[in-house]
């Protein structure tokens, strides 16, 4: 196993360190339960990370805490050094689930951001409209999102975060509600706007795939409850990369060989505890 | 833009005017062959004027109307009852906006305020009217009262069930897009509680309707349910049914009206049918 120590040599752009996440049980008072321990993952600047895990393992967690969404029990959030104290501003978010207000058109949902910042209105008007056509949907503007596509809502909340130009991206399977040739395409579309300017991708994915492809190191979560991160691999394919063509390569099939031997004992383990449950 | 949901054939469309045409007319009919003295023998009353007393005629009926709108005696008692019911509809909303939201909002007054809003709900309200008469006079103040309390609560639950319902994640997404606790509240709680205003509109404008007339009625000097109220004083069936009848068609005008502001203010709103069919 090549546990690879990373080597960035400035401080890492996100670093989540011994986080513990403990919930008290809804249906039975004083039962507790830890979904994630002692949890250490660092991104690195412009820096692409996966992680990976099986299903119910806690990976959302551990994003929302990177957020500031949610307060670890124990651990230390660290944003370039600093502490982080409340929301993350320094980071977007994407959701997995639907995350786009309703009853604002697919322009007015880009500029949301720029508006709460106070931005004037001409101007959040035309970097919104500029975002649209980079994510691919000029025309696209006054449509709702109950009239988009689930891809196309997708593109809208990528413009969304992208707009606002964080220095973090966290994204909660942002694609796994999408079939698979739009979700390539997207992968693509990702990647593309990633290497044009380089930010710190946490990217959670249950589909290793996915993660190989688009990462520069996948990190891999043991199966819940307490789960924490059990090995960790670089990924050494060129960039820039084709998400299609890639998944053809030898390197990517003796990497993927690798991480899955990594991973099966804790899927297998998530899978049964599925099942007892 | 996708249009207002229609009926699937539209072929069917002037035929169902017709069809709504025959029935209105088969039901005025009905009404004027059963209490016309003396076209069919009389079968129930032994006085063949005696349904006629009962029921009133449709034609006098729609005398009455006539006399009304052309003499212009109506326009005051129809102003009264429109200014009332959107007073009451407005102020209630309003109302029914602020504490939903309020309460949805702050657990803590929500759990103290929880049995009081219970109990007022539940408390036959048309009860009060009465007691708004003698505390706000006979004049249009104890009608508004009224109908605010009927359309309050309408207005309130739907609020207050429209904000606990925001979606999280619409909610995570907007704090994660920079929005402070005041942001939220007009970009995120507010649209979507409105979205549930909406939803009540039909009911809270028919209420306050109700609430205004049903507040003539019990003591005033102006409005249609004061009219109505005058005619059953002196067993003038016709007027009280004119009166019905142009309350039950300003109703419908106002629904109209709602269902026109609705259409224009929730666009956003997924329609199930959006096909056109050819």
């Amino acid at each position: 196993m090549t546990n690879v120590a990373h080597a960035s040599s400035s401080t890492p752009a996100l670093l989540l360190e011994r986080i513990t996440c403990t919930f008290a049980s809804r249906e039975e008072q004083g039962e507790r339960y830890t979904a994630v321990a002692d949890a250490t993952v660092s991104v690195g600047p412009g820096e692409f990370v996966s992680v990976v895990g099986p299903t119910g393992c806690g990976k959302s967690t551990l994003l929302n805490v990177a957020a500031g969404l949610l307060f670890p029990s124990s651990g230390d959030v660290r944003i370039s050094g600093q502490p982080l104290i409340g929301i993350n501003r320094r980071a977007g978010y994407m959701f997995q689930a639907e995350s786009l207000m309703p009853w604002r058109s697919a322009l007015d949902n880009v500029l949301a951001g720029l508006e709460f910042f106070g931005v004037e209105r001409g101007e959040s008007e035309r970097r919104a409209r500029d975002w649209l056509a980079r994510v691919g949907l000029s025309g696209f503007e006054t449509r709702f999102p109950h009239e988009l596509s689930g891809g196309m809502r997708k593109r809208v909340a990528l413009a969304q975060m992208l707009i606002l130009d964080p220095e973090i991206m966290l994204m909660d399977e942002p694609f796994s509600a999408l079939d698979v040739q739009t979700r390539q395409m997207m992968e693509n579309e990702l990647l593309e706007l990633w290497s044009a300017n380089r930010k710190s991708v946490l990217f959670i994915t249950h589909d290793l795939e996915e993660a190989i492809a688009l990462s520069d190191r996948v990190i891999v979560l043991s199966a819940g409850p307490a789960t924490r991160p059990i090995a960790e691999f670089a990924i050494d394919l060129p960039r820039p990369r084709d998400v299609n063509e890639i998944r053809l390569t030898p390197r990517f099939v003796e990497l993927h060989s690798k991480i899955w031997h990594a991973m099966k004992d804790e899927v297998l383990k998530g899978y049964a505890q599925s099942r007892k449950a | 833009m996708p249009k207002a949901a229609k009926p699937n054939a539209r072929v069917s469309r002037g035929r169902l005017a017709l069809y709504h045409a025959l029935l209105l007319g088969g039901i005025f009919g009905f009404w004027y062959a059963m209490t016309e003295p003396g076209l069919i023998t009389p079968f129930y009353f032994d006085d063949p004027t005696r349904a006629k007393f009962f029921f009133g005629q449709p034609l006098e009926v729609f005398k009455r109307i006539y006399t009304w709108f052309v003499g212009g005696s109506i326009y005051l008692h129809l102003g009264v009852t429109l200014i009332e019911t959107l007073l009451a509809f407005a102020i209630g909303t309003f109302l029914g906006l602020v504490c939903g939201l309020w309460l949805a909002l702050a657990p803590t007054a929500s759990t103290l305020a929880d049995p009081y809003i219970k109990a007022m709900n539940a408390m036959p309200r048309v009860i009060l009217a009465p007691i708004f008469a003698v505390w706000f006079g006979l004049g249009i103040t104890s009608k508004v009262v009224f109908g605010i309390t009927l359309v309050f609560f309408i207005v309130f639950f739907n609020v207050y069930q429209g904000v606990k319902e925001v979606s999280p994640v619409v909610l995570a997404n907007a704090r994660m897009l920079g929005a402070s606790g005041k942001q939220l509240l007009r970009y995120v709680y507010l649209p979507s509680a409105t979205s549930w205003v909406f939803s009540s509109l039909h009911t809270s404008i028919g209420l306050a309707f109700v609430g205004a007339v049903v507040g003539e009625y019990l003591g005033s000097a102006r409005g249609v349910g004061y009219l109505i109220h005058q005619a059953e004083g002196v067993f003038d069936i016709d007027t009280v049914f004119a009166g019905i009848l142009v309350l039950t068609i300003f109703a419908l005008v106002l629904d109209f009206v709602v269902t026109r502001v609705e259409n224009r203010l929730l666009v956003w709103r997924p329609r199930t049918a959006e096909t056109e069919t050819l």
